[in-house]
């Protein structure tokens, strides 16, 4: 908007104090109810002033977790859900930039059919396969192990496609010199293929490591001890006869938040470059 | 240095019906500068890349220093390309870029750093080795490209319209710049534009080619002089050739255009009372003395439109009584009125003939 009117500007930027006040008034609150101790989380209404008992709840929480349910420290799932949401966003990365370099630039029979077998699984989350896979990953004695939690997610077409348009938009050109120049197949790979693909790797990274943190259903499905934090939050409200520990579900919770948060931040500059420019 | 030679060079893209490429023979010796030229589609680049070994040969030989080498990588046939739109790997610095194909090659670094350095000297681009291409101007981006060749010290340069992406002014100076460079260096060089101005300044020989076929080979004012068909009479030169309807005399050594004008033309016996298409350039044309009236060589022209450039005027008009239209360029400034009558006169032995149906030049075909 070029137009320049005093009264637009205030109302537009009502709206979007309206939208941020949306998005971290839940946030603030999970924060202040870590910071009290369980007397001052039940007393209605609770104080929105942060409390004095942060440093106990996030110590007990990260080391020993909810005592009245099963216990299992956050710490612990801390870094399943880092192992899982790494190795998915990885594993999708190599296996789909592999699979579209092999489309874009091979001739090999078959070509067509196997991109669009590969295309028709974006029909298929694991939403709706649920129940084949958790056979074949019983069946596999997978159960409860990182494999079974990371390896049926990352098979998935979604990087494949989007690495496959990106190298289309590579000029043949490139390729033709890189030919000239004597690059094999791996060598133009790596040395002209991969660099060019640093920003749409770094966006891709991001959002897959967010997508495998959220995880929800299929680690509840199939994890046992292995518990992941997304699930683990659930498992901290079922607690029987006992009372609910509030001050160290939101603890809990504001760590589950973390570690995509500084994901995002630190990949930022990446991430919005991979958006908007595919530098060539 | 290196010989390059083309034997009946065909090519067929798969699934289509027609000869892309319709068996084109040259030799190019070495050292030589060849341009092919030619409208876009014709084939010319198409011939470049089966050299460069980019397509597929369907029929033919390239042999390079006399072996053959249509089943050669590009890699290993020794040759180095420079694209149209410089195809610079956009994530490395100048001096990768240029280094890229030794390093591949297993040269050592310190011989890299040599022949880098070297060629960044020779194309002025000392101070720009540590940039990317991105932070280049578009005619420095063409020497990093240039660069990107020389290094690799190949048999044989290949241009794939390495100007058409500059502006004017840089073209024409780019143009003096490779070919000062090619002269220097003495690596034979096959060139591919569709600028007949690039054609002509820059070749030692040009191939100008028509839908896949090579219509003339030969010296740069060898083709300006003695076109050997309609096609390359037409492409060559600027302004465009005129073409006029004719016929042949009984007589065989005139042509009478416009209906109604004899003109001395070259011997065409065979063509004796036929139709032919005459061809005269505009710089051909100038204002007829008597001398040029009495010798036949005149034609009276009613003038339309006056441009005048400066250093020459172009003045277009048409045939008396005819309302064929031709186009003269005359030297200096010549101020003439719209619906001026003036005699234009055809400079001795300029005037051409081809054949009506076939486009050969006739003059040629009798041995002239």
């Amino acid at each position: 908007m070029v137009e320049n009117r005093r009264w637009l500007t205030v109302f537009s930027h009502v709206i979007l104090l309206l939208g941020v006040l949306i998005v971290v008034f839940p946030v603030w609150v999970t924060f202040v109810g870590s910071t009290h101790s369980l007397p001052e989380i039940r007393s209605a209404p609770m104080s929105l002033i942060p409390g004095s008992s942060l440093l106990e709840n996030y110590a007990e929480a990260l080391s020993t977790g909810g005592r009245t349910s099963g216990a299992t420290p956050v710490a612990d799932m801390l870094i399943n859900s880092t192992v899982m949401a790494l190795a998915i966003a990885i594993g999708k990365i190599v296996i789909s930039i592999v699979s579209a370099f092999a489309i874009v630039y091979f001739r090999f029979p078959f070509r067509m059919l196997f991109f669009w077998m590969i295309f028709v699984t974006l029909m298929l989350p694991v939403e709706v396969r649920i129940l084949p896979t958790f056979e074949v990953v019983a069946g596999l004695g997978l159960l409860d192990t990182y494999a079974g939690l990371t390896i049926p997610i990352i098979a998935s077409a979604t990087a494949t496609f989007l690495f496959r348009q990106f190298f289309l938009t590579i000029p043949d050109e490139l390729t033709e010199a890189a030919r000239i120049d004597g690059a094999g197949p791996i060598r133009f790979f790596i040395d002209i293929v991969l660099p060019l693909s640093r920003t749409n790797i770094a966006a891709l990274f991001v959002i897959l490591f967010i997508y495998g943190w959220n995880q929800y259903l299929w680690p509840l499905l199939i994890t046992d001890d292995l518990q992941t934090i997304v699930v683990g939050i659930r498992r901290l409200l079922t607690v029987g006869e006992t009372e609910v520990q509030w001050n160290i579900v939101m603890a809990t919770a504001i760590l589950a938040i973390l570690p995509p948060v500084v994901v995002v931040l630190a990949m930022q500059r990446w991430f919005v470059k991979g958006l908007v420019d595919s530098e060539k | 240095m290196a010989t390059v030679d083309l034997n009946d060079v065909r090519k067929t893209y798969p699934g289509a019906r027609e000869e892309t490429i319709k068996g084109i023979s040259c030799s190019i010796a070495d050292g030589e500068f060849v341009v092919m030229v030619g409208p876009s589609g014709c084939g010319k680049s198409t011939l470049l890349r089966m050299v460069a070994g980019l397509e597929r040969i369907t029929a033919g030989t390239v042999a390079i220093d006399g072996e053959v080498v249509n089943d050669k990588e590009p890699k290993d046939r020794d040759i180095a390309m420079v694209f149209q739109n410089y195809a610079l790997y956009p994530h490395m610095t100048v001096f990768k870029n240029m280094a890229y194909g030794l390093k591949i090659a297993g040269m050592s670094r310190a011989e890299i750093d040599r022949r880098v350095k070297d060629a960044a000297r020779i194309l002025q681009l000392d101070e720009l080795l540590e940039r990317r291409p991105r932070q280049l101007s578009g005619g420095q981006r063409q020497r990093v490209a240039m660069g990107r060749a020389i290094v690799r010290e190949p048999r044989v340069f290949l241009f794939d319209e390495p100007l058409s992406n500059l502006d004017a002014k840089l073209r024409v100076q780019m143009r003096v710049e490779i070919k000062k460079l090619q002269r220097a260096i003495g690596t034979t060089s096959l060139y591919v534009t569709h600028d007949q101005v690039e054609a002509m300044t820059m070749a030692d020989r040009i191939i100008v080619m028509n839908a896949g076929v090579a219509e003339q080979i030969g010296a740069p004012l060898e083709v300006y002089e003695n076109p050997a068909s309609l096609f390359v009479a037409g492409f060559i030169g600027s302004p465009a050739m005129n073409f006029l309807k004719a016929r042949v005399d009984a007589d065989g050594a005139h042509a009478v255009v416009g209906g109604a004008h004899k003109l001395a033309s070259p011997r065409a016996r065979d063509f004796a009372n036929r139709p032919v298409v005459a061809g005269i350039r505009p710089e051909h044309l100038a204002l007829a003395t008597d001398v040029d009236r009495s010798a036949e060589r005149a034609i009276p022209v009613q003038v339309e439109l006056t441009e005048a450039l400066g250093a020459d005027s172009l003045i277009h008009g048409r045939i008396q009584n005819s309302g064929d239209e031709i186009l003269a360029r005359l030297p200096g400034v010549v101020r003439l009125a719209q619906g001026d009558t003036i005699d234009l006169a055809i400079a001795p032995g300029e005037l051409h003939l081809f054949d009506e149906t076939s486009g050969r030049n006739i003059g040629l075909a009798d041995g002239a």
